[in-house]
């Protein structure tokens, strides 16, 4: 197991340029992110989401390299999105997905089947040509550059702690500095992007 | 009533700088899929759900492309939550061609996909157009220009499965 915090700052390290999706680990990247202007901090519009966002982003901007931190909530709702992740193969796009086993923003209730569920061999099963599954932050260190240097899409399960949340939506303290698009017009005057 | 023609789709999503069509097969725009498939402007994305369309046409968007979504009014109405948060949610100008199953404008409508079609478009306040022949056409651009004045998803509603209600026969 790993802290989604520890594991991302390990992960800063690596980052490069790249365009950031910090998905469920947005609350922590925000604190730590250098390059504000190309994270999308986009917390979460609808649940499943973000796997299919993230594809849509690396097809528009295939000289970038974009990074999702999905988590397994996402994608056991939007699994489906695997296949056409895989079939349209960008190979800008890094697909981590953080798996603590449970519903952390609603209390902790256990995802389907949590403790046999194998996000990895999913995602191969879909297509993926590069899967890994990482439990401690050790490895993690060891592999994160081998990940990223390689083409996508890349798939990676990672064991993290739950950080459960239980206090009310309306009481939970704001992590967010600017609105979802914000986020996005900042990453597109950052990169160059015009619209219209 | 004269036919809706693919290629006059096609022409309209051209003319408008269509860069990429997310869809789901259905039977009402089934017929465009030949030729959007043969079509080196425009790259498909086949998405398995429909509420993936709008998670995947906001990171289009996002990324400067002008992504089309062409789903089923069965799909739309699975993709609720998708739309609201996704579309409407990060003003994703899109123009979502939506298959209207269901849909006569002959007798009664017994279908509920089409029954509740336009009573679902009104609920999430978006927009809507009815095309069902080439005459009806012109009505996508009208749809391309307002998406991207009002930065929200606006509905062509295709009221014409496989060719099949409004042919002379």
């Amino acid at each position: 197991m790993m802290k989604t915090a520890e594991m991302l700052e390990i992960f800063n390290r690596h980052r490069g340029d790249a365009v950031v999706i910090p998905g469920r680990g947005g609350r922590f990247w925000v604190e730590m992110s250098e390059q504000p202007n190309r994270d999308l901090p986009l917390g979460d519009p609808a649940m499943g989401g973000h796997a299919s966002f993230a594809l849509g982003l690396a097809l528009a901007i295939p000289d970038q390299r974009v990074v999702l931190f999905d988590s397994e909530g996402d994608v056991l709702m939007g699994m489906g999105a695997l296949p056409t992740v895989a079939e349209k193969a960008p190979s800008n796009l890094y697909h981590f997905m953080l798996d603590n086993g449970v519903y952390a923003t609603t209390g902790g209730q256990p995802v389907p089947n949590a403790e046999q569920m194998e996000y990895d061999v999913v995602a191969q099963g879909c297509g993926y040509p590069a899967t890994y599954a990482i439990d401690n932050l050790e490895d993690f260190a060891s592999q994160i550059e081998e990940i990223l240097s390689q083409p996508g899409p890349v798939f990676v399960a990672l064991k993290i702690d739950p950080d459960i949340i239980n206090e009310p939506i309306n009481a939970r303290p704001q992590w967010q500095r600017k609105t979802r698009n914000q986020a996005v017009a900042d990453m597109q005057a950052e990169l160059g992007i015009s619209i219209g | 009533m004269a036919e809706l023609s693919p290629a006059r789709i096609l022409a309209e999503l051209k003319n408008n700088g269509a860069t990429h069509v997310v869809w789901l097969p259905d039977s009402e725009t089934n017929f465009l899929y030949v030729l959007m498939s043969e079509e080196p402007s425009i790259d498909l994305v086949p998405v398995s759900r429909e509420g993936h369309a709008f998670s995947t046409a906001a990171g289009l968007a996002a990324g400067g492309k002008k992504p089309v979504i062409l789903i089923q009014n069965t799909g739309m109405m699975e993709s609720g939550d998708s739309l609201r948060g996704w579309g409407l949610g990060m003003n994703v100008p899109v123009v979502m061609m939506v298959g209207y199953r269901g849909w006569t404008r002959h007798g009664v409508i017994t279908d509920t996909a089409a029954f509740y079609t336009e009573r679902f478009l009104h609920a999430f306040n978006i927009n809507y157009y009815l095309v069902e022949s080439d005459e009806d056409a012109d009505r996508i651009s009208i749809a391309f220009a307002e998406a991207q004045r009002e930065k929200r998803p606006v509905a062509i509603l295709v009221g014409d499965e496989y060719h099949g209600f409004n042919v002379s026969r």
